[in-house]
C-alpha cells in the first residue's frame, strides 16, 4: 500500500508546495500595493499570511479552496442554488446524456465503417475533421439551433456537446477494435462458413471490447468537458460550469476555483466508475484478474 | 474410356492445378501444374520450403484460395461446395482460441455457427475433448492451458464437426520438439480412431516421415511437386520406428527430394 501511495502522495506534496510559492507570488504585489497607498511598509513577515488569505486572491492558497469547496458542497441543502451539489447533479446529467449519446454514435459509426467500404472512406475524415473544429465556437451555435427548433431546456443540447467530443474517442478505438483480429482468426470463421453477421458478433464484437471499455475512460472525461464547456459561452445560470463563469465575471475566484475541483473531483468519481465496470466487464470476459 | 481399374476412393482430386497472384513485381506463380489424388484415409504430409505452395494448396483445398487453372475436387464437389457440406476441419499454425471463450465454448464456435442444437453441442464437445485427451479442461480458459494443450483444444474443435477431412497448417510449428513428439503420437492414435483423411503441411522431414503414409515433396518458384513418396511403414508406428532402416531410407529420399528442387541455386 505505502509502495505505491508513496509516489503518489510525494508528487501530490510537490504540487502544493509550488502551488503555496505561487499564492505568495502572484498576490504579495496587492499586499505592497495596498501598503504602498496607506503610506505604509510592510514586512515579508506581514505579507506572507495574507497572501494566503485574501478574499479576491490572483491565485488562491491550497486550504482556500479546500475550505470554499467543503462549504459549497456543505454548507447549504443539496438543491440550494449555491450548493455545488446542486450544480454537479447539472452537469451530471448533461454529461450521462453525452456519454451514451456518443458510445451510441460512436460505436455505430465504428460498425458502419467496420462493415462498409463505402462508410470507410466517406465517414472517417469527416470524423476526424469534426474534432478539429474548436467546440467553444461551436456550443452557441447549438444551444440557439436547439431552442430555435423548440427543445425545452438545456439538457439536451448540453448533451450533445458531450456527445460531439466523446464520440470520437469511442469510434477511433472501435474501429480499432472490430478490426483486431488477424487473418487467420477471419480466414478460421471462413472454413466453417460463418456468415458476415456470424463473424461480427462471435469474433469482431468480442473482440473489440478491451478497446471499448479503454475508450471509455477518454470519454466520459471527454464527455464531462463537453457539459461544461456548454455551460461557460451560452449563458447557462446552472451547473458547474455557469458556477466557473460566475466566479470569473463577479470576481470571486473562490467560487471558480471551487467549481474547478468540484469537476475534478466528479471526474475522478466518473472514471473511477468506469473502471469499475470495466474490471467486472473483464472478469466476466475470462481475463485473468 | 474411363480408368476402372483404380479402385480406391480419391477425397481430394487435384488436375493442374495452377494458381497466380499478381504483386507489384509482376505475377507469382504460386502452384504450378499441381496434380495429386489424396484417397480415403490417407495421411499425406506437404513439404517443402517456404514459397513452394505447401500451405496454398492446402487453402485451395479449403476453398480460401481459389485456382486460376486446372481442376480441384473435395469430396466429389467443387471446393467451395465441399466446404458449405462441412467436408473438413482445418487446424492452423496458432491454435487461435478465442480467450474470451472458455475451452469447451472455443470448441462450441463451429457448432453454433453451424446451427446445433445446445445439448448435441454439449454431447460433442464433451467427446472430441476425450478423443484429444483434454477431458475435464472445458471450464478452463486458453490462458490457463499450455501451448501443446491450446493446440490440442484447436484440434478437437476442428474434429466437433464430424468432417471427414482434417487440413492441418504446420499445427505444432511453434511448439517445442519433445512435446511436438507427443502431439504427433497422439494424432497418429486419433488418425487411426477416427479414419480421417488427413492433410498435412509441415517443414520437419522427421515429422512428416513419421506421419504420413503419402509424402507430397514440393519446391518453390514456381511452386510445384517434385517427388510423391508412398510411405512403406505400417499404419500402427511406435515412436522407436524413427530409428529403423525403412524410415531412414525415405528420410533420405525426402531430402533427395527437397535438394532437387533447390536446383542448382542453393
Amino acid at each position: 500500500m505505502m509502495a505505491r501511495s508513496g509516489p503518489v502522495l510525494a508528487v501530490l506534496g510537490i504540487l502544493l508546495a509550488v502551488w503555496y510559492l505561487a499564492a505568495v507570488g502572484m498576490n504579495a504585489q496587492w499586499e505592497r500595493d495596498q501598503a504602498a497607498r496607506a503610506g505604509t511598509k510592510v514586512t515579508w513577515a506581514e505579507i506572507l499570511p495574507q497572501t494566503m488569505a485574501q478574499a479576491r486572491p490572483v491565485v488562491p492558497a491550497p486550504h482556500q479552496v479546500a475550505v470554499a469547496l467543503w462549504d459549497g458542497l456543505t454548507a447549504q441543502a443539496v438543491t440550494s442554488k449555491r450548493s455545488l451539489v446542486y450544480h454537479g447533479y447539472i452537469t451530471l446529467q448533461a454529461t450521462l446524456v453525452g456519454f451514451a449519446l456518443g458510445i451510441v454514435m460512436g460505436v455505430a459509426l465504428a460498425v458502419g465503417i467496420v462493415q462498409s467500404r463505402a462508410m470507410d472512406l466517406s465517414v472517417m475524415p469527416w470524423a476526424i475533421i469534426s474534432q478539429t473544429i474548436p467546440i467553444v465556437a461551436l456550443a452557441p451555435m447549438i444551444v440557439v439551433v436547439s431552442g430555435s427548433i423548440g427543445i425545452e431546456g438545456r439538457l439536451i443540447p448540453k448533451g450533445v456537446i458531450s456527445a460531439y467530443l466523446s464520440f470520437f474517442p469511442v469510434l477511433v478505438s472501435m474501429v480499432k477494435g472490430l478490426r483486431s483480429p488477424d487473418a487467420m482468426q477471419v480466414d478460421q470463421m471462413a472454413t466453417w462458413s460463418a456468415s458476415a453477421a456470424q463473424v461480427f458478433w462471435k469474433l469482431r464484437l468480442p473482440a473489440s471490447m478491451p478497446y471499448f471499455f479503454a475508450s471509455l475512460k477518454v470519454a466520459i472525461a471527454a464527455s464531462l468537458v463537453g457539459a461544461i464547456v456548454g455551460e461557460l459561452p451560452t449563458g447557462a445560470v446552472e451547473g458547474l460550469g455557469a458556477r466557473m463563469l460566475i466566479g470569473s465575471q463577479f470576481g470571486q475566484p473562490l467560487i471558480m476555483w471551487a467549481a474547478l475541483f468540484a469537476a475534478a473531483l466528479l471526474a475522478g468519481v466518473l472514471i473511477l466508475l468506469v473502471g469499475q465496470v470495466e474490471r467486472l466487464a473483464r472478469a466476466r470476459m475470462g481475463v485473468p484478474a | 474410356m474411363k480408368d476402372t481399374t483404380h479402385i480406391a476412393d480419391p477425397v481430394i482430386e487435384a488436375r493442374g492445378l495452377n494458381l497466380t497472384f499478381a504483386t507489384d513485381d509482376g505475377p507469382v506463380h504460386a502452384l504450378k501444374d499441381v496434380s495429386l489424388t489424396i484417397e480415403k484415409g490417407d495421411f499425406v504430409s506437404f513439404i517443402g520450403p517456404s514459397g513452394c505452395g505447401k500451405t496454398t494448396f492446402l487453402r485451395c483445398v479449403a476453398a480460401l484460395e481459389h485456382p486460376t487453372g486446372g481442376t480441384l475436387t473435395v469430396n466429389g464437389m467443387t471446393a467451395d461446395e465441399a466446404r458449405l457440406k462441412r467436408a473438413y476441419g482445418f487446424v492452423f499454425q496458432a491454435a487461435g482460441l478465442y480467450p474470451w471463450r472458455t475451452i469447451a465454448g472455443n470448441i462450441r464456435l463451429p457448432l453454433e455457427i453451424m446451427g446445433f442444437s445446445r445439448a448435441e453441442q454439449d454431447a460433442r464437445v464433451d467427446r472430441v475433448l476425450d478423443l484429444v485427451e483434454l477431458g475435464g479442461f472445458g471450464r478452463k480458459y486458453p490462458w490457463q492451458l499450455s501451448g501443446g494443450m491450446q493446440q490440442r483444444a484447436s484440434i478437437a474443435r476442428a474434429l466437433a464437426f464430424d468432417a471427414d477431412i482434417l487440413l492441418m497448417d504446420e499445427p505444432f510449428g511453434a511448439l517445442d520438439e519433445i512435446v511436438r513428439d507427443r502431439l504427433n503420437e497422439e494424432l497418429l492414435g486419433l488418425w487411426a480412431r477416427t479414419g480421417k483423411t488427413i492433410g498435412f503441411v509441415t517443414h520437419s522431414i522427421p515429422e512428416a516421415v513419421y506421419l504420413s503414409t503419402k509424402i507430397v515433396v514440393m519446391s518453390p518458384r514456381p511452386g510445384r511437386i517434385t517427388d510423391v513418396i508412398d510411405s512403406p511403414l505400417p499404419r500402427d508406428r511406435p515412436l522407436e520406428i524413427r530409428d529403423s532402416q525403412a524410415f531412414i531410407e525415405i528420410a533420405h529420399r525426402v531430402r533427395e527430394g527437397l535438394r532437387a528442387g533447390h536446383g542448382d541455386g542453393i
